[in-house]
C-alpha cells in the first residue's frame, strides 16, 4: 500500500481516539479517501485499533456502503425499490448504462464512475431518485439522467448537480439539495408552530419523574413501528443502574416507502434534539446519539450546524439552561447501508462499531444497551411528539386520535397518487380518507407499514390507521389498477433477502425460499402445494426469527395471499403427470451435459 | 444454596437456579430441548433457533432465556416440532450436505437431528450455493459447504483459546465463516490442539487425518439418538 494511505489511516485512527466503537466512522473515512477498504487497509486498521482483523473484515462486508474493490470517484446509487419501478426507473437505469458504457455493479475503466442499485433511499415521493455520492437527485428521467452524466464529466462534483433547489432548509447552503419536503398536510402536533426552548424550559422546571408522568398521561406510543409506550421505556431506563446512560434517536428510516423522518431532520431538527435532551434529563443520561442512515449523509452538515447553535445557546453542554448538574450533548453516528440497523438492538451494535447483528433479548436496551449501559432508542417522530407534549401539555396532545392511539401520525404516501408526500393525520383516520387526500383515483392495493406491514385491497379501505387496526410506522404505498401484485411481492422479498443480517436460520433461509417460490409462480411453475408451504414458512419465521425483520418479512407474501387469493390461485396448477412442476430436468442435467460434452436423450 | 426457582416444562415441575438459562435448567432435569448452535461451556448465541420454546405462551429461545420463578414452558408440542423440522430442512437445503460422503457422518449433530425428527428428505428445493473450501492448514480443514453458521468455533476460539481465529463475514445468505487472515487458515495462529476444533456440530471444521478412526456404524449417533444423553429422570425434577 502506498505510504500516504498508511499515513492517512494512522491519522484517521488517531482522530477517533483508536476507539474500536468508532469503526464505522473510520471505515467511512477510508472508503471515501481511497474508494475502497482493501485487505491492506483492513490489516492496518485492525493493527491500529488492536482488534482482530477478521472483526474489521466482518464489518466491511456487512455494510453496503463499504467495498473491498475500488469504486469510482463518483458512485451513482439508483433506487430500484418498487415505487421507483412504477415511475420508470428501469428506463433511467438503461440510459445510465448506455451513457456510462457499464452495467450495474461495474466501474468505468477510468475509475470515474460506479453504477449500483440500492434499496429505498427515502425519496419515494420524488421517484425515481438516486444518490450521487452523498448528493440526492430526484425525479429522474432517461434524458435528465444522461444530462447528469454529461454535466458530471465536466466538473466531477455531485454537489453542483442541484441547480433548482428544494423548499425550506433544502435550499440552505448547508443542505443545498434539490429534495422537496412535500409536506401536504401539516397537522397541529408534529408540524405545529415552533416555540424554541419552551419544552426544555418547562421540563427542567419539573423533576424527571414528573416529565415521565406527563408522557404517560399523554399515552405517547413509539412512532417507529412497534408502538411501545414512551413513558414506560424511559421509566425502565431511568430505574436501571449505570455509570453512564444513553439516549439514541433512530434516524435510520430504512423501511421502503418511508420518508417522514427525512422531513423532520430537514425542518424540525431542533424539535428532535430538544426531545433527546428532555429524554436525557428524564432518564439521567448525559450522552445522546443520533444514528443517521448513510443515505441521509447530505443532511449531516445541517444537523451539525443545528447542534452547534444549540451548544452556543446553552441548550446543550454543561448546566443546560442554567440547571446545575444537568449536562447533555449529542453526537451524530452515521450508518453504512443496512436496513436491519433500524432495529434498535442492531442499531446499537452498529453504533458500537460492529456488524449490525441484533442482540439477544433479554437483556433489553433499557437494562444493557449501548456499550453495555442503559439506553433508550426512540424514533425521530416520537421525540418530536415529546417536545410538543412538554410544550403544550398532555391534554392538547390527547385531544387527537383514538382511545389507544393518542395524537397524530405522520404518513409517507407514495406510488400511484397525484399528491405523494408527508401527511400529519389524526390517528383513527380511515385508509379511504387517506387515499382521497393523496389523490389516488384507482387504487387496487395498498401496502401499509412498508414491506414488513401488510398489503390490503379495496375491501379493507374502511379500516382505521391506529395501533389496534392498521398499524404503521408511516409508509403507505399505493398501487393502481394495472399493477401486478406478484411482482410487487417479489420486489419486497428481494429486499428482505438482501437485507437479512443472516444471523438466524428462519430469516436467512426462509426469505430466500419465499422469494424463489414467488419466482416459480411468476414463471408458471407454481403448484397448489406451494401456497401451503408459504404459510408454513411464514408461520415458522414469525415465531422463530431472532428479530423483527424475520418475524415480519414473510408478510408481503401471506397478507397478499390473504387479500388477493385469486392472484395466486390463477398461477398454480397440478402437473397432469404427477411430476413436480418446479423441477426442470433440462436445467438439472445442463451442467453434466456440459462436463461430459454429451446430450441427455430425455431432456 | 440460597434460592431456587420452580418452573414447569410440558407439565413437569423442575428446579432452576437464578442466573441459569432455560436450556441448562432443562438439561439438569433430564429434559432435552433440541439445539444446534448452543453448546455447554460456550456463551449463548441464539442463531439456529431450534431451541425455540413457548415461555408463558410466547416464543423464545431456551439457550438465551434466563429462568424466572414460575415460568411455564412448552417444549415437546406439535407446533414446535413442526417448526424445528422446518429449521433442520432449511439448514440442509441452504448448504451442500452429502452425508454419504461426509467424514462426520454418524457424529454429525445436524444429521442426527434429522434422524431424531424423522426427516428423510427436505421438502424445500435445494439452493445449491457455491461455497469455498480452505485446506491450506497442514492439520485443519474448513469445508464451508457444510457450515451451518452456528458460531461455535467463533466463540470457542475467542473465549476458550483466546485467539479469535474464526468469525463471520458477509451478510444475509452471503454470510460465511472466515479466518483471521486475508485469505487462508494457514496464515493464522490456528493449531490442531485448539478447542475450536472440538465444537463444530457438523463436518465443516475438521482435524485432518482423524476422520475415520471410528468406523461408520459405530459412531455416536449410529448407536443412540441425539438428545438421549440428556434425557433421563434428572435429579432436579420435583415430583
Ligand atoms: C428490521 C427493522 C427495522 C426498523 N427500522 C426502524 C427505523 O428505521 N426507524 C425507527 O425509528 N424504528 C425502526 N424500527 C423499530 C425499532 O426497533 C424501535 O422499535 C424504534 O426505533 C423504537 O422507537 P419508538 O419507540 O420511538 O418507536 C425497526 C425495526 C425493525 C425490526
Ligand atoms: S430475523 Fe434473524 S437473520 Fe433476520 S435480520 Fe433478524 S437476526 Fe438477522
Ligand atoms: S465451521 Fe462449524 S462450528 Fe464454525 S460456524 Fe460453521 S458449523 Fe459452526
Ligand atoms: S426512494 Fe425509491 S422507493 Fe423510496
Ligand atoms: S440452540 Fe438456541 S438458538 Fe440455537
Amino acid at each position: 500500500m502506498m505510504s500516504n494511505c498508511k499515513a492517512f489511516i494512522k491519522k484517521a485512527c488517531r482522530d477517533v481516539g483508536k476507539d474500536p466503537a468508532r469503526l464505522i466512522d473510520l471505515l467511512h473515512a477510508v472508503q471515501n479517501a481511497f474508494r475502497c477498504v482493501n485487505e491492506e487497509a483492513i490489516d492496518q486498521i485492525a493493527c491500529e485499533l488492536q482488534i482482530p482483523r477478521v472483526q474489521v473484515d466482518g464489518a466491511v462486508t456487512f455494510y453496503s456502503f463499504f467495498s473491498k474493490e475500488p469504486k469510482g470517484r463518483i458512485i451513482i446509487r439508483l433506487c430500484n425499490d418498487i415505487i421507483d419501478k412504477l415511475h420508470g426507473v428501469e428506463e433511467v437505469g438503461q440510459a445510465l448504462t448506455e451513457e456510462l458504457g457499464i452495467e450495474f455493479g461495474q466501474t468505468t475503466e477510468d475509475g470515474a464512475f460506479s453504477l449500483e442499485w440500492t434499496p429505498c433511499i427515502g425519496m419515494s415521493d420524488q421517484a425515481p431518485s438516486a444518490l450521487v455520492n452523498e448528493a440526492v437527485v430526484t425525479r429522474l428521467t432517461p434524458e435528465s439522467a444522461r444530462q447528469m452524466i454529461r454535466t458530471l464529466r465536466g466538473h466531477m462534483d455531485p454537489h453542483q448537480l442541484a441547480t433548482q433547489l428544494g423548499d425550506g432548509n433544502n435550499a440552505s447552503p448547508l443542505v443545498h439539495s434539490m429534495v422537496r419536503n412535500n409536506i401536504r398536510e401539516p397537522g397541529p402536533i408534529v408540524f405545529g408552530p415552533v416555540n424554541r426552548g419552551e419544552a426544555i424550559r418547562k421540563s427542567l422546571g419539573m423533576t424527571p419523574a414528573e416529565v415521565i408522568r406527563v408522557l404517560k398521561t399523554a399515552r405517547l406510543r413509539g412512532r417507529g413501528g412497534a408502538g411501545f409506550p414512551c413513558g414506560m421505556k424511559w421509566e425502565f431506563t431511568r430505574a436501571s443502574e449505570g455509570d453512564r446512560k444513553f439516549i439514541i434517536c433512530n434516524a435510520d428510516e430504512g423501511e421502503p416507502g418511508t420518508f417522514k423522518d427525512r422531513v423532520l431532520l430537514t425542518e424540525f431538527a431542533d424539535r428532535i434534539f430538544a426531545g433527546m435532551t428532555i429524554g436525557g434529563y428524564a432518564i439521567g443520561a448525559q450522552e445522546g446519539l443520533l444514528y443517521l442512515r448513510a443515505e441521509y449523509a447530505y443532511l449531516k452538515p445541517h444537523l451539525e450546524d443545528v447542534l452547534a447553535k444549540r451548544r452556543a445557546d446553552g441548550w446543550l453542554g454543561q448546566n443546560i439552561h442554567g440547571k446545575q448538574g444537568f449536562h447533555f450533548d449529542i453526537r451524530i453516528q452515521l450508518g453504512a447501508g443496512a436496513y436491519v440497523c433500524g432495529e434498535e438492538t442492531s442499531l446499537i451494535t452498529s453504533a458500537e462499531g460492529l456488524r449490525g447483528d441484533p442482540k439477544n433479548r433479554p437483556p433489553y436496551p433499557a437494562q444493557k444497551g449501548y456499550l453495555g449501559y442503559p439506553t433508550v432508542v426512540n424514533n425521530c417522530e416520537t421525540l418530536c411528539c415529546v417536545t410538543r407534549i412538554m410544550e403544550e401539555g398532555a391534554a392538547t396532545f390527547s385531544e387527537h386520535g383514538t382511545e389507544h392511539s393518542y395524537g397524530t401520525k405522520l404518513l409517507s404516501i407514495s406510488g400511484d397518487c397525484s399528491r405523494p408526500g408527508v401527511y400529519e393525520v389524526d390517528f383513527g383516520v380511515t385508509l379511504r380518507e387517506v387515499l382521497q387526500m393523496a389523490g389516488s383515483n384507482d387504487p387496487k392495493a395498498v401496502q401499509i407499514g412498508g414491506p414488513s406491514g401488510q398489503m390490503v385491497g379495496e375491501d379493507q379501505f374502511d379500516r382505521k390507521i391506529c395501533f389496534d387496526d392498521l398499524a404503521t410506522g408511516g409508509s403507505v404505498m399505493v398501487f393502481g389498477g394495472t399493477r401486478n401484485i406478484l411482482e410487487i411481492v417479489h420486489a419486497f422479498m428481494e429486499f428482505f433477502v438482501d437485507e437479512s443480517c443472516g444471523y438466524c436460520t428462519p430469516c436467512r433461509v426462509g426469505n430466500v425460499l419465499l422469494k424463489e417460490g414467488i419466482e416459480r409462480l411468476l414463471d408458471g411453475r407454481g403448484e397448489p402445494n406451494d401456497l401451503e408451504q408459504f404459510r408454513k414458512i411464514g408461520g415458522m419465521m414469525k415465531s422463530c426469527s431472532r428479530c423483527g425483520l424475520g418475524q415480519t418479512s414473510w408478510r408481503p407474501v401471506i397478507t397478499s395471499l390473504d387479500h388477493f387469493p385469486s392472484v395466486y390461485e390463477s398461477l398454480v396448477r397440478e402437473d397432469p403427470d404427477g411430476f413436480r412442476r418446479s423441477f426442470d430436468l433440462k436445467e438439472a442435467v445442463a451442467l453434466s451435459e456440459d462436463i461430459t460434452g454429451r446430450k441427455s436423450i430425455h431432456a | 444454596m440460597s434460592q431456587t426457582y420452580t418452573i414447569h416444562i410440558d407439565g413437569v415441575a423442575i428446579q432452576a437456579l437464578p442466573g441459569q438459562k432455560l436450556i441448562e435448567a432443562a438439561d439438569a432435569a433430564g429434559i432435552y430441548i433440541p439445539r444446534l448452535c448452543h453448546k455447554r461451556g460456550l456463551e449463548p448465541f441464539g442463531a439456529c433457533r431450534l431451541c425455540t420454546v413457548l415461555v408463558n405462551g410466547r416464543p423464545g429461545t431456551a439457550c438465551t432465556t434466563p429462568v424466572a420463578d414460575g415460568m411455564v414452558v412448552e417444549n415437546d408440542i406439535e407446533s414446535l416440532r413442526e417448526f424445528r423440522k422446518q429449521i433442520i430442512e432449511m439448514l440442509f437445503v441452504e448448504g451442500n450436505h452429502f452425508c454419504m460422503f461426509c467424514e462426520m457422518s454418524g457424529n454429525c449433530e445436524l444429521q442426527a437431528m434429522a434422524y431424531r425428527f424423522g426427516i428423510t428428505a427436505p421438502r424445500y428445493p435445494y439452493i445449491w450455493p457455491h461455497r469455498e473450501i480452505d485446506a491450506s492448514h497442514p492439520d485443519i480443514l474448513i469445508d464451508r459447504n457444510r457450515c451451518i453458521l452456528c458460531g461455535r468455533c467463533v466463540r470457542a476460539s475467542r473465549d476458550i483459546d483466546g485467539k479469535h481465529v474464526y468469525d463471520f463475514v458477509g451478510r444475509g445468505a452471503h454470510k460465511q465463516i472466515a479466518v483471521n487472515a486475508a485469505a487462508r487458515l494457514a496464515d493464522t495462529n490456528a493449531d490442531v490442539t485448539d478447542e475450536a476444533l472440538n465444537v463444530c456440530p457438523v463436518g465443516a471444521l475438521l482435524k485432518k487425518r482423524t476422520a475415520f478412526q471410528v468406523p461408520i456404524g459405530r459412531r455416536l449417533y449410529d448407536l443412540k439418538p441425539i438428545g438421549s444423553e440428556i434425557e433421563s429422570d434428572g435429579s432436579t425434577r420435583i415430583d
